[in-house]
């Protein structure tokens, strides 16, 4: 039986999340979140501090950036800190 | 449901600063048993798909919207600890490049949707395993149902630490009810994106699916047996 291998699983994931962040995304609602909603409607949303987006608002190239950052930093974490010897325990 | 800077006053964040950096402390010790050859190249990739989805808002009742928390799906796929780490690193670089979700709120934002989502989905998908038949059709269903029930716990812990440290007077018992209520919506949305992704990936390599090892080792040795039996 033949099987995909990681490297295909983890390539293909990888071009759905690009799709869906920076093409799928124009799509997604631009209503409030929940917890926005919930602070204008309970009178809180006046104490929030905003502040300036340092490369702008999700976009389709913000999006990709985005994917691209975080899966640099969970991949480079995640790669530091995982078991180098899986079949031996003192390592 | 990024908290911005503000909501919350500067001792509540200073707590859950601190939570939130033991929590990722922990994680980073605890995550080296859960990340072995076949995980460590799944928590980069569930990371940057988390990220991803959470830009898709979909809609919740009129003039709301909602989108994907992550946690229960990233601890079903990569394990509980290294799904803790891969929000938060989601979390990190929206508050950073986006400004979605505030610096000082970016340990209240880790509790909530790090902490909270990874140890509740976690939990609600190990009892449902428990639960029902060992069967790895049921996987996930089973994270779906988790990822369900960490959307509004969520809500619940925003409320907590909004009754201890929220920077306007308003009546909890109706901010209670708003905030679980339209994360119970949220919540179906999370069940269902989380039931997709996790089904997706149990069908081409049931094996890289951490919540579903328990099923797998039961079935090899299942194999195992019977063929020393025949």
């Amino acid at each position: 039986m033949s099987k995909v291998s990681t490297k295909w699983v983890v390539l293909g994931g990888l071009l759905v999340a690009l799709v869906l962040a920076g093409v799928v995304s124009r799509f997604a609602s631009s209503d409030p979140d929940g917890l926005t909603k919930v602070s204008q409607d309970q009178g809180f949303a006046h104490t929030e501090r905003a502040r300036d987006s340092l490369i702008g608002d999700y976009g389709s190239v913000t999006g990709v950036v985005g994917v691209l950052v975080v899966l640099a930093i969970a991949g480079g974490v995640t790669y530091a800190v995982r078991r180098r010897h899986p079949h031996s325990e003192q390592s | 449901m990024h908290v911005p800077d503000g909501f919350l006053d500067a001792p509540t964040s200073a707590v859950t600063g601190v939570v939130a950096v033991a929590a990722v402390g922990v994680a980073l010790v605890k995550a080296r048993n859960e990340l072995d050859d076949k995980t460590a190249p799944m928590a980069g990739l569930v990371a940057a798909f988390i990220f991803a989805v959470q830009m898709l808002n979909f809609p919740v009742g009129v003039g709301t919207s909602g989108h994907l928390m992550g946690g229960a799906l990233a601890a079903v796929l990569v394990g509980p600890w290294t799904g803790l780490l891969c929000v938060s690193v989601v979390l990190l670089v929206q508050s950073l490049l986006f400004a979605d979700g505030g610096i000082t709120a970016l340990g209240t934002n880790i509790v909530l949707m790090a902490v909270t989502t990874v140890l509740v989905g976690w939990l609600v998908f190990k009892l449902f395993q428990a639960v029902l038949p060992k069967r790895l059709s049921l996987v996930p269903v089973q994270a779906g149902l988790g990822a369900l029930v960490s959307v509004p716990a969520a809500a619940l812990v925003f409320v907590l630490l909004f009754a201890v440290g929220g920077n306007a007077d308003v009546s909890l018992d109706k901010l209670t009810l708003v905030m679980v209520g339209v994360h119970t919506l949220i919540g179906i949305g999370e069940g269902v994106i989380t039931f997709l992704a996790v089904g997706a990936i149990l069908a081409v390599r049931p094996d890289l699916v951490y919540g579903a090892r328990p099923l797998l080792e039961q079935r090899e040795l299942v194999i195992k047996k019977s063929e020393v039996a025949a």
